[in-house]
C-alpha cells in the first residue's frame, strides 16, 4: 500500500525475471551491463551532447553574455559617472561655501568703514555744530556787551544831565535867577571827574 | 527485506530512446538522456535570458543571480588565465552553466541526470583538453611543449620529470570527466538506496514505518549534500578548465 508507482514500475521488470536477479546489483532490466557503461548509447550521447552544448554556447556567446556584460558596463559607466558628478557637486559646494565666507568677510569690513566712517561724520558735524553754537554764543555775549556798554554809557550821560538839571534847580533854589547852563555843566564834569 | 533488495538504484541511469534515430549503423536516437540536454540548456538560456530581460541598472533578484554567475565565472577565468585568458571566457562560463544545470536538474525525482553519464562527462572534458592543445600549438608551435619540461630540473632528472608531466598531461582528461561522473553517479545511488530503505521499511508496518524515519532524514540531508555537490563538482570543473587553459597560454612554467 506504501508502494508508489514509481517503485511498482522499478520493480516490475525484476521481479518478471526475479529468478535470476533479485538480490544483486545487476541492473533490473539487465541483460547489458552497467548504463554509464554501456557502449551502444555512446553515440546518442555525444551527438545529441555536441547539438545541444553547441547551441547553448553559441546563444551564451552571441545573446546573453554581451547582454549581461553590457548590463555590468553600462552600471559601472554609471557609477563611475555619478561619483565624477558627487565629485564635482562637493567642488561646486565647497567653492560656493568659500565664496560666501569671503563675501561674509567683506561685508563685515564694510560694515566697519560705513560705521567708523558714520561715527567720524557724526563727530565732526557735532564739533561744528558745537563751534558754531560757541561762535554764536560768542557773537550774543559781545553783542550783549556792546549793549551793555551802550546803555552804561547812556546812563552815565544821563547822569550828568540828571545832575546838570539838579544842580542848576538847586542853584536856582539856593541863590535865585537864571544860571549859566555851561558852568553848571563844567562844573559838573569836574565833579564827577 | 525481500522488497527492499528489488529496488533497483541503477535504473535511473538507464538510457531508452524516445525517437528511435539510426545513421551510418550508429543508434543516435533521441533519448531520455537527449530530452534532458535539452531541458539543460533550454531552461538554463531561458534563465538568463528572462532574468536579464529588463536591463535593470539595480538588478532583481534573479538578474542579480545570472549577474553574480557571470561574474563568478569571469573572475575565475582572470585569476587562473589572466585577461588574456578572457577569450576563453564564453566557453568556461557555457561549461559551468551546463554543467551547473545538469546536475540540479538532475536532483528532481525522476529526472535523469546528463552528468552521470562517463561519456558526456568524458566529452566536455575531451572539448577542454582539445582547446588546450589545438590553441597551445597554434599560439605557440613547438614551444607549447615546453609544458612538458619544467625550469631548474637537472639534466639527468628531465626523462623522469617529462615523462611524469606527460602522464600528468594525459590523465587530466579523465580525472576531470570521472570527478563529475563519480560524484554524481555515486550521490544519486546512495539517495535512491536512502530513499527505497523508506519504502521497503514502510511496506513492513507500523514497527517499519517507524524505522523509516532514520533514512527519511538521511535522505533528506543527501539532497542538501547533493545540492552543494552539484553547485561543487561544476565550480571544480570551471577552475580546473581554467588552469588547463591557463598552460594553453603560458606553457612555460
Amino acid at each position: 500500500m506504501f508502494v508508489t508507482s514509481a517503485f511498482a514500475q522499478e520493480t516490475a521488470p525484476a521481479a518478471a525475471e526475479g529468478d535470476t536477479h533479485a538480490g544483486t546489483a545487476v541492473p533490473a532490466e539487465g541483460h547489458e551491463t552497467f548504463p554509464p557503461f554501456n557502449a551502444e548509447t555512446f553515440p546518442s550521447q555525444i551527438l545529441w551532447l555536441v547539438i545541444t552544448f553547441g547551441l547553448f554556447y553559441l546563444f551564451l556567446k552571441r545573446v546573453v553574455m554581451p547582454r549581461v556584460g553590457g548590463i555590468i558596463d553600462v552600471r559601472n559607466d554609471r557609477i563611475t559617472q555619478d561619483l565624477d558628478h558627487a565629485a564635482r557637486l562637493k567642488g561646486e559646494a565647497d567653492a560656493a561655501v568659500a565664496a560666501y565666507e569671503q563675501e561674509l568677510s567683506e561685508a563685515k569690513s564694510r560694515a566697519n568703514t560705513i560705521g567708523q566712517q558714520a561715527s567720524d561724520a557724526a563727530k565732526t558735524e557735532a564739533e561744528s555744530t558745537r563751534k558754531k553754537l560757541e561762535a554764536e554764543l560768542d557773537k550774543k555775549l559781545g553783542e550783549a556787551e556792546a549793549s551793555i556798554a551802550s546803555i552804561k554809557a547812556k546812563a552815565m550821560k544821563e547822569v550828568g544831565t540828571i545832575a546838570e538839571d539838579t544842580t542848576s534847580a538847586i542853584v536856582e533854589a539856593l541863590v535865585g535867577g537864571k544860571t549859566d547852563k555851561a558852568e553848571i555843566s563844567a562844573a559838573v564834569k569836574s565833579a564827577s571827574r | 527485506m525481500a522488497a527492499a533488495d528489488k529496488v533497483d538504484p541503477i535504473h535511473q541511469f538507464q538510457i531508452h530512446p524516445i525517437i528511435p534515430l539510426h545513421i551510418g549503423g550508429y543508434d543516435v536516437s533521441f533519448t531520455n538522456s537527449s530530452l534532458f540536454m535539452v531541458v539543460t540548456i533550454v531552461v538554463a538560456s531561458a534563465f538568463l535570458y528572462m532574468s536579464t530581460a529588463s536591463r535593470a541598472l539595480v538588478p532583481g533578484r534573479l538578474q542579480s543571480m545570472s549577474e553574480m554567475a557571470y561574474e563568478f565565472v569571469g573572475n575565475m577565468l582572470r585569476d587562473a588565465a589572466g585577461k588574456q585568458g578572457m577569450q576563453f571566457f564564453p566557453l568556461v562560463f557555457s561549461l559551468f552553466m551546463f554543467v551547473l544545470v545538469a546536475n540540479l536538474i538532475g536532483l528532481f525525482p525522476y529526472f535523469f541526470t546528463v552528468t552521470s553519464h562517463i561519456i558526456v562527462t568524458f566529452t566536455l572534458a575531451a572539448l577542454v583538453i582539445g582547446t588546450v592543445v589545438v590553441y597551445g600549438f597554434a599560439k605557440h608551435g613547438f614551444g607549447f611543449l615546453k609544458l612538458f619540461v619544467p625550469h631548474g630540473v637537472p639534466v639527468y632528472l628531465l626523462p623522469l620529470v617529462v615523462a611524469i608531466e606527460v602522464i600528468s598531461f594525459v590523465s587530466r582528461p579523465v580525472s576531470l570527466s570521472v570527478r563529475l561522473f563519480a560524484n554524481m553517479l555515486a550521490g544519486h545511488i546512495t539517495l535512491k538506496v536512502f530513499s527505497g530503505f523508506v519504502v521497503s521499511l514502510s511496506a513492513l508496518g507500523a514497527v517499519g514505518i517507524a524505522g523509516s524515519v532514520l533514512p527519511l532524514a538521511m535522505a533528506v540531508a543527501l539532497t542538501a549534500l547533493e545540492l552543494l555537490v552539484a553547485f561543487l563538482q561544476a565550480y571544480v570543473f570551471a577552475v580546473l578548465t581554467c588552469m588547463y587553459l591557463n598552460d594553453a597560454l603560458h606553457p612555460s612554467h
